[in-house]
């Protein structure tokens, strides 16, 4: 496949963070190290200087409290002004096309672009045609790419696991929608784990998906075999209207996570999921709110790690 | 009439089995004769095409010109000056059009729009159900009557097997094939990609293989029920091509085309998210574009067709699956089949026979070889000669293709139609 030029400056660094594919392991493993940065200073710093006079637009097209609020705190707490824009979708398709929303608002001299879009490639799109000193990070675009989640999870792995080539991952679940599976399976790659594993439905399963460097599995108990984390997606209701699955009870009972399943991977295997969780769907209660569970520590990591990725886009000197 | 003579070119003409240098003359509209001057001809022009080759003018099965309708996007007179430059002298309108081409009076209009513009050989392809409804059968006597050429339904689901089953039956009985664009909606469904790597790879909404592999199938079944002649529009998939093979082995009277630009490009070639490779059919995987490409040599699969829809900068603005599927694609048809040649996929003469003799045996017309007493559509063309798409060569109002900026082989330098100088390439200084 392609390399994705378009997020790099001509030197390598970053210009915009659109996806994972294209990123050296250098690279993530700097956004890595700058968030333990943001995450070791003293407890009382709040707040860092180096997007000062900068705005950060959160552009959401889809809705999403929780990853618009870490971005919204994260760009505070680099001192950037933010506007929260949510735009919905029905506003776009009644005329204003999706580049007219993005002159407009390049219009009131931004510097950087949060996007959440229901479509995959949005980002990119907006990427290709704003002025080059705006940058764009993809906070989540239709089935593609959801990378600075991704980088959230590696931030939340390398926390308990400093060496990924020993790891043995599994995500579990709707691949097939999720676009954050994609993100996943391309950053534990380019880290070097030593497995990665789908387990779900083929129903879930997009085509080929061996292609992406993964292991299929149809089957939680074998597939759960020797794992260290343990991957959780999230599944959308609606999917059972469209004859992709037969009943909640029914994917419960073959793949939800619950204690006894757990213990088919390995001891002390982690458990994380990108939220929001659906208790008693994908997951129970008693898993999720478990000793092994990486869930909230997750969510506090979006922060410091969504400061990491703006700050290294937003050089302080190349104003 | 003038009379012209075309000398020293190289003349390929597939149906006769010519490959030589020598003189062509043109009169009356007509093929005088190749390589005999006739008696007492005199001519009152002659071109001397040192170093080209002449041959038949190509016959393109699938090309939107967007009128009615869609001007914004293209029309007769900027769609019909690409065609000449790129020595097309016939093209087969889908009958998409707004309005549909499902009366006479539509007919009639492009008909008189292409003789306003100076091309004379359009041929309208009939709606097979009003207003493509896919419900009510349209008035398949009077489309013929007035100049359609055959019927279809263009990309436009029909609601139902037995609305299939009557309208071909209809169809056959007033001899008019039906170019049938396979495709299963409830398979494909708002699919913009492959089902394969690519769309996998990037989030793309798929279409399966089997949403036209199965349409393929319910066709021929009905074919051999209603004895209707099917012609399957844009093949992309080897699955297709396989159900095609064993109806033509059973003996059914089908033939197939396929979209140059599907020879060409698998999805792993596709740029991520740039909309000029966004398709309907969709780009396939490599083992279809080999199996296409085969097909053509061993003639399963008949035409080569540019499947032409240009479209305006707009509908190609946006997240990949909200654009406008479709290519801007009658200029680089040429030189994109020379690229077979190049492969070794094709000899010259087998390419440029899916170019012209085989669309003309799809369409029944009296077209596509350089016989005495035939209308004269000639195409010259340098085949060395390297041109790059750009604004500067480029003649269609729609610039969406994948191929934009890449420097190509082959380029058209003159194009008669009946006889007529309709395009002539200009000397580059």
């Amino acid at each position: 496949m392609h390399n994705q030029n378009l997020q790099l400056t001509a030197d390598g660094r970053l210009k915009h963070f659109l996806t994972i594919e294209g990123l050296s392991a250098e690279i993530l493993t700097e956004i890595l190290d700058t968030a333990e940065s943001f995450e070791s200073m003293p407890k009382g710093v709040k707040k860092y200087p180096l997007l000062q006079g900068k705005t950060v637009v959160n552009l959401f097209f889809e809705n999403s409290t929780r990853t618009r609020s870490t971005f919204e705190l994260a760009a505070t707490r680099l001192s950037a002004e933010v506007l929260n824009m949510d735009i919905a979708r029905s506003s776009t398709s009644k005329g204003e096309s999706l580049l007219d929303t993005i002159n407009n608002l390049e219009a009131m001299n931004v510097d950087m672009f949060v996007v959440r879009h229901d479509q995959s490639g949005a980002a990119h799109f907006i990427a290709q045609h704003t002025s080059p000193h705006i940058s764009i990070i993809n906070a989540g675009d239709g089935q593609h790419a959801h990378p600075t989640q991704a980088m959230l999870d590696m931030f939340t792995i390398r926390q308990h696991h400093r060496d990924f080539s020993r790891l043995k991952v599994a995500i579990v679940g709707d691949v097939l929608h999720s676009r954050v599976a994609r993100s996943q399976i391309q950053a534990l790659n380019m880290l070097g784990v030593k497995e990665i594993r789908v387990i779900a439905p083929k129903t879930l399963l997009p085509a080929q998906i061996e292609s992406l460097g993964v292991k299929i599995y149809l089957d939680m108990a074998e597939g759960l075999n020797d794992i260290d984390i343990i991957m959780m997606l999230r599944l959308q209701k609606e999917r059972m209207n469209s004859a992709f699955l037969a009943s909640e009870s029914e994917y419960y009972k073959c793949f939800g996570l619950t204690e006894e399943r757990l213990r088919l991977a390995k001891k002390n295997a982690l458990v994380m999921h990108p939220g929001p969780i659906n208790r008693g769907l994908e997951i129970a209660s008693a898993v999720a709110d478990g000793k092994q569970s990486l869930i909230l520590q997750q969510v506090h990591n979006g922060i410091a790690v969504r400061m990491a990725i703006m700050s290294m886009i937003i050089q302080p000197e190349q104003a | 009439m003038k009379r012209i003579e075309i000398k020293q070119g190289r003349v390929i003409d597939p149906v006769n089995n010519i490959d030589k240098i020598g003189a062509l003359y043109i009169s009356d509209g007509k093929i005088a004769a190749v390589f005999d001057k006739p008696q007492g001809f005199e001519a009152d022009e002659i071109i001397d095409v040192k170093n080209a080759i002449v041959c038949p003018g190509f016959i393109d099965l699938s090309a939107r010109l967007r009128e009615p309708g869609q001007t914004q996007k293209a029309t007769f007179r900027s769609e019909t000056k690409a065609a000449a430059s790129a020595g097309i002298t016939s093209l087969c309108l889908p009958p998409d059009t707004a309005p549909v081409i499902d009366t006479p009076a539509v007919t009639k209009l492009i008909k008189d729009k292409a003789e306003a513009v100076g091309y004379s050989q359009i041929y309208p392809i009939g709606a097979l159900t009003q207003g493509l409804d896919g419900k009510r059968l349209s008035a398949m006597l009077a489309l013929k009557s007035a100049g359609c050429i055959a019927v279809s339904n263009a990309n436009a689901p029909l609601k139902n097997l037995v609305i299939l089953r009557r309208a071909m039956e209809y169809a056959a009985g007033h001899q008019l094939t039906l170019f049938y664009r396979p495709d299963e909606p409830s398979l494909s469904q708002q699919g913009c990609a492959h089902e394969g790597v690519f769309a996998t790879h990037y989030g793309l909404p798929a279409i399966p293989e089997a949403a036209e592999s199965i349409a393929v199938a319910q066709c021929l079944e009905l074919a051999e029920l209603t004895e209707c002649r099917i012609h399957f529009s844009q093949i992309s998939s080897r699955r297709a091509i396989i159900k095609i093979q064993q109806a033509q082995k059973y003996g059914l009277d089908v033939t197939a085309d396929v979209a140059i630009h599907q020879l060409l490009l698998s999805e792993q070639d596709i740029e991520p998210f740039n909309s000029a490779y966004h398709v309907i059919p969709p780009f396939r995987a490599k083992e279809d574009k080999k199996y296409l490409q085969e097909s053509l040599a061993t003639g399963i699969v008949k035409a080569i067709c540019s499947d032409h829809q240009p479209h305006d900068l707009d509908a190609k603005l946006g997240a990949f699956s909200e654009t406008e599927s479709g290519v801007s694609a009658l200029e680089t048809l040429l030189p994109l089949t020379l690229k077979l040649v190049e492969a070794n996929v094709l000899s010259l003469s087998d390419a440029l026979a899916c170019l012209t003799l085989k669309p003309a045996e799809i369409l029944g017309i009296n077209a596509g070889t350089l016989t005495q007493g035939m209308p004269a559509d000639i195409c010259v063309f340098n085949p060395d000669e390297l041109w790059q798409v750009n604004d500067k060569n480029w003649l269609s109002a729609g610039k969406n293709t994948p191929f934009w900026g890449q420097t190509l082989k082959g380029r058209v330098t003159h194009t008669f139609q009946k006889g007529q100088l309709i395009y002539t390439l200009e000397k580059s200084s």
